[in-house]
C-alpha cells in the first residue's frame, strides 16, 4: 500500500470532510481534515489500513490550535498526518481517540497539560509533567504563555505566568 | 477476603537512576494496579528549542537523553533537511550510521547490565558495564566525548573519522566483540535465567500493535518494525543488514532481541568502515524555508520521532519530540497486571524505560500501608533468582 | 580534624540524586562505580537510602517539582554530610536556565560543597573532584 493508495481510500470514504491534501515528499502528505470527524478518520486509518498512530503534534498557530496527528504504514515508510485545526482558542476541544486505540493515552494527557486541550470522553487528564503547585489554566508551550519574572541572578521562584 | 495494599516506589528510590513514582496496587503477591507519576525530569526541551535557532536546536536536543545523545539530534536534523530539501554527502551519512550504531551497542550493553542488577546477577552488572568502555573510548576517540557527541549538524556532520581511527577503531570492536560472545553464553545458556525470564511480562502482538510499542520491545513481540529499514537513512540502505524480531513477547525474548541486535550493529560498522566513500562531510545550508519537517529514526529503545515547523526564520516555530519510551512505558501497566511483585523490577526493565526522553509521573501517600521498603525490592527480586538457582542445584 | 571527619575522610558513602538530568551524569556515576574507573577502591560506595550517606551526588537542573524533595533528602542526610553538583546542569543549571520549570540552581537550594564541571563530566574529573573533597573535609575548617 503506498502513499497514493492511502490517500484515494481517506478521499473515496471522506470526500467532504476533506479540505487539503499536501505531499511534502513521494512518502509524506498531510491532509487538512474537519476536526469533528476525527474518530471516524482515525477508526479507518488505524483499524482498516493498518496504520501505526505515532504521536500527535500540537501547534499554536494564528489561525487556532492545529492537531495533527501522525501516522505510519512501516511497510512502504510512508507517514501521513492529519491535520485539524481548532478555531476556539478558550476551550478547544475535541474527540479523544483512546477509545480507538490505548498508543493515545499519555499522549492526550501531554497535550492537555501543555497546551489546554480538552479531549472530550477522556477521563484520565491528570498532570502527567507539570509540578503540583502549577497554576491552573496556565500552559506553557502556548504562544501566548509569559514566562516567569526573574530576579536580577535569573532566579524564578513562583511557577507559571508572575 | 481480597485485601489491597499500595506499595509507594520512588521517586528517589535505588532501583531507578531517574527519579519517577510508582504507586503499585498489590493483592498478596499479585500486582493489580500500577499507576505512575512522571514530571521529575520534565525540562521543557520543547519550549527552549523553540527559543534557539536551528544549529542550537540540535545541541539543545542531544541534552535530552544521555542514552541517546547520538540518536535524537539525527532525528531533529532530518526534519530540519527535509523542510530545506538538503542532500546531504554520502560521506556523512556513513558517519550518522556509524555514530548511531556505536550508540546503540553502548546502550544495549548498558541495559544488560542493569538488567543483571535487577536480577541478582551482578557479575553481568559489571560485566556489562566494563565491556561497553570500548565503545566509550571509540566514541571518544571519533568524537571527542564519551556521551553528547555533538556530532550532528543540518547537512551533515561535525567532525570525520580520521584514517588513522579506522584500524583502532576495528580492534576495539574486536575486542567488543569476543567480551559479547562470552556474555551472550553466560546468558543465554543459563538455565537460572531461562526460569527467572521466560514466560514473565508477556505483551502480546495484539496489544503491541495496539499500544503501538516500538524498538526491541515490540519486534520481541513478533511485530516486524524498524525506523532503519521501513523509513530508509543515513547509510542504511547501503550496507546487508537483518532486522531481529522474536515471537514469544516476555521478557527473554526481550533480552535475546537486544543481543543479537548488538551482533548486527558491529556488523553495520564494520561495513560503514569498508564501504564508506572519500569526499565532503557537510553540505552548505543557508536558510531554513517555511514548511514543515518529519524526522524518523530507529533509536537504541524504539522509533524516535521528531516533527519541526518552521515559519521562515532562523528558530523552529514548533519542535515536537516523541521518544520511544512514551509510546513503550504503557505497555509497563499491560505486562506487569497479574504478574508477581518481584518480577515488577524486570518487567519494567525490560523496557528498557527512559524517562529523560519521555521527560515526564504521585506524592506518597503516607495513608497507604506500606508492605515494603525502597530497596526491598531489588532484594525480592535477587531473593527470587537465588531461590530458582538453589532449586536447580538441589535437582 | 576530628575522629569523625577521619574516619568519614576515609570512606565516603554517597546517594545519588537525579533532578531532572539527561542521564549522562547518571550514566558516568555508575561507570565510575564500574570496574572500568572503580571508586570503590577510593572507598566511594553507592548506597540505596540517603540515611546511609555521607554525600549527595546531585545532578541535573532541579526542577520545580523535585525542589521539596531535594530539600527533605538533605534534611535527612546525617550530618556532617557533604553536597556535590555534579556536571553542567547541577552547578548552574546549564541550558535549561531559560526553562519554565527550572527555577533556581541547586546551590541556591542547599549549600553546595563542591562543584565537577562537564556535561558530562569525564570519570578523571570524578575521580580529582572525590580528591578535593576529601582533603575539604580533613580540612577543619570547611567541615559543617
Amino acid at each position: 500500500m503506498t502513499l497514493d493508495d492511502i490517500l484515494a481510500s481517506l478521499d473515496k470514504r471522506f470526500k467532504d470532510s476533506i479540505q487539503k491534501i499536501e505531499k511534502t515528499s513521494p512518502k509524506k502528505a498531510f491532509v487538512d481534515m474537519d476536526a469533528a470527524k476525527i474518530t471516524q478518520f482515525v477508526i479507518h486509518i488505524f483499524k482498516d489500513l493498518g496504520l501505526r498512530p505515532n504521536t500527535i503534534s500540537a501547534v499554536d498557530t494564528f489561525g487556532g490550535f492545529e492537531l495533527l496527528y501522525h501516522f505510519s504504514y512501516d511497510r512502504s515508510g510512508v507517514t501521513l498526518s492529519l491535520r485539524a485545526l481548532l478555531k476556539d482558542r478558550t476551550e478547544p476541544t475535541i474527540d479523544t481517540i483512546t477509545g480507538i486505540t490505548r498508543s493515545a493515552w499519555w499522549i492526550e494527557r501531554e497535550i492537555h497539560e501543555l497546551f489546554g486541550i480538552n479531549f472530550r470522553d477522556n477521563k484520565d487528564l491528570r498532570t502527567l509533567l507539570l509540578p503540583d503547585d502549577w497554576p491552573k489554566g496556565v500552559y506553557p508551550l502556548r504562544k501566548d504563555f509569559i514566562p516567569p519574572k526573574r530576579d536580577s541572578r535569573g532566579h524564578t521562584h513562583k511557577p507559571g505566568a508572575a | 477476603m481480597s485485601h489491597k495494599a499500595t506499595i509507594p516506589i520512588g521517586p528517589y528510590h535505588p532501583l531507578q537512576e531517574e527519579p519517577e513514582f510508582y504507586k503499585l496496587v498489590v493483592e498478596g503477591e499479585r500486582v493489580v494496579d500500577v499507576d505512575v507519576r512522571i514530571g521529575y525530569n520534565h525540562r521543557g526541551i520543547e519550549k527552549i528549542s523553540e527559543g534557539k535557532s536551528f544549529d542550537q536546536a540540535i545541541f539543545a536536543v542531544e541534552r535530552i537523553c544521555g542514552i541517546c545523545s547520538g540518536s535524537h539530534p539525527i532525528a531533529c536534523v532530518q526534519a530540519i533537511e527535509e523542510i530545506a530539501k538538503v542532500e546531504i554527502p554520502e560521506r556523512a551519512l556513513f558517519i550518522r550510521s556509524i555514530i548511531q550504531e556505536l550508540e546503540r551497542l553502548h546502550s544495549h550493553m548498558l541495559w544488560l547490565g542493569l538488567a543483571g542488577h535487577f536480577l541478582g546477577y551482578n557479575t553481568i552488572f559489571m560485566w556489562g558495564w566494563k565491556y561497553r568502555e570500548p565503545i566509550c573510548d571509540i566514541m571518544e576517540t571519533v568524537t571527542g566525548n564519551r556521551q553528547n557527541y555533538g556530532i550532528m549538524k543540518v547537512g551533515g556532520v561535525r567532525r570525520d573519522i580520521e584514517k588513522e581511527h579506522v584500524p583502532y577503531i576495528l580492534s576495539r570492536l574486536d575486542e567488543f566483540t569476543k567480551q559479547l560472545d562470552m556474555l551472550k553464553g553466560a546468558i543465554l545458556d543459563d538455565p537460572v535465567l531461562h526460569a527467572r525470564l521466560k514466560g514473565v511480562g508477556i505483551l502480546t502482538k495484539e496489544k503491541a500493535i495496539d499500544y503501538a510499542a516500538l524498538g526491541p520491545t515490540a519486534r520481541a513481540s513478533g511485530v516486524d518494525i524498524d525506523a532503519r529499514r521501513d523509513y530508509p537513512y543515513a547509510a542504511y540502505p547501503r550496507v546487508k543488514w537483518n532486522v531481529i524480531t522474536q515471537k514469544e513477547g516476555d521478557v527473554f525474548a526481550k533480552t535475546v532481541v537486544r543481543i543479537l541486535e548488538m551482533y548486527e550493529s558491529v556488523n553495520i560498522i564494520r561495513q560503514c568502515l569498508d564501504k564508506m566513500p572519500q569526499g565532503p562531510i557537510d553540505a552548505k545550508v543557508k536558510d531554513v524555508p517555511p514548511g514543515e519537517g518529519i524526522g524518523q529514526i530507529e533509536a537504541p529503545r524504539g522509533e524516535c520521532f521528531h516533527y519541526i515547523k518552521s515559519d521562515g526564520t532562523n528558530s523552529p516555530m514548533r519542535h515536537k519530540i516523541r521518544a520511544p519510551t512514551f509510546m513503550n512505558f504503557a505497555t509497563f501497566r499491560e505486562t506487569v497486571i497479574g504478574e508477581t511483585v518481584s518480577d515488577a523490577t524486570i518487567i519494567l526493565a525490560a523496557i528498557d524505560p527512559c524517562y529523560c526522553c519521555t521527560e515526564r509521573m504521585v506524592v506518597v501517600n503516607s495513608k497507604d500501608r506500606e508492605l515494603y521498603k525502597g530497596p526491598d525490592l531489588i532484594k525480592l527480586s535477587q531473593e527470587k533468582t537465588r531461590l530458582i538457582k538453589e532449586k536447580m542445584q538441589r535437582l | 580534624m576530628g575522629l569523625k571527619e577521619k574516619i568519614l575522610a576515609r570512606s565516603i558513602y554517597v546517594f545519588h540524586v537525579s533532578s531532572g538530568s539527561c542521564n549522562n551524569c547518571d550514566i558516568e556515576i555508575l561507570d565510575c562505580l564500574t570496574p572500568r574507573f572503580d571508586l570503590e577502591r577510593f572507598g566511594v560506595v553507592l548506597v540505596g537510602s540517603v540515611k546511609h550517606a555521607d554525600a549527595m551526588l546531585c545532578t541535573g537542573s532541579v526542577n520545580r517539582l523535585t525542589v521539596p524533595r531535594i530539600k527533605k533528602l538533605y534534611e535527612q542526610m546525617p550530618k556532617p554530610g557533604f553536597v556535590i553538583a555534579w556536571g553542567a546542569c547541577g552547578s548552574s543549571r546549564g541550558l535549561f536556565k531559560d526553562s519554565y520549570n527550572t527555577g533556581a540552581p541547586l546551590d541556591e537550594i542547599i549549600p553546595v560543597d563542591a562543584y565537577i564541571p562537564g556535561c558530562p563530566p569525564k570519570p578523571e574529573a570524578v575521580i580529582g573532584a572525590l580528591v578535593k573533597l576529601k582533603e575539604k573535609i580533613l580540612n577543619k575548617k570547611a567541615v559543617k
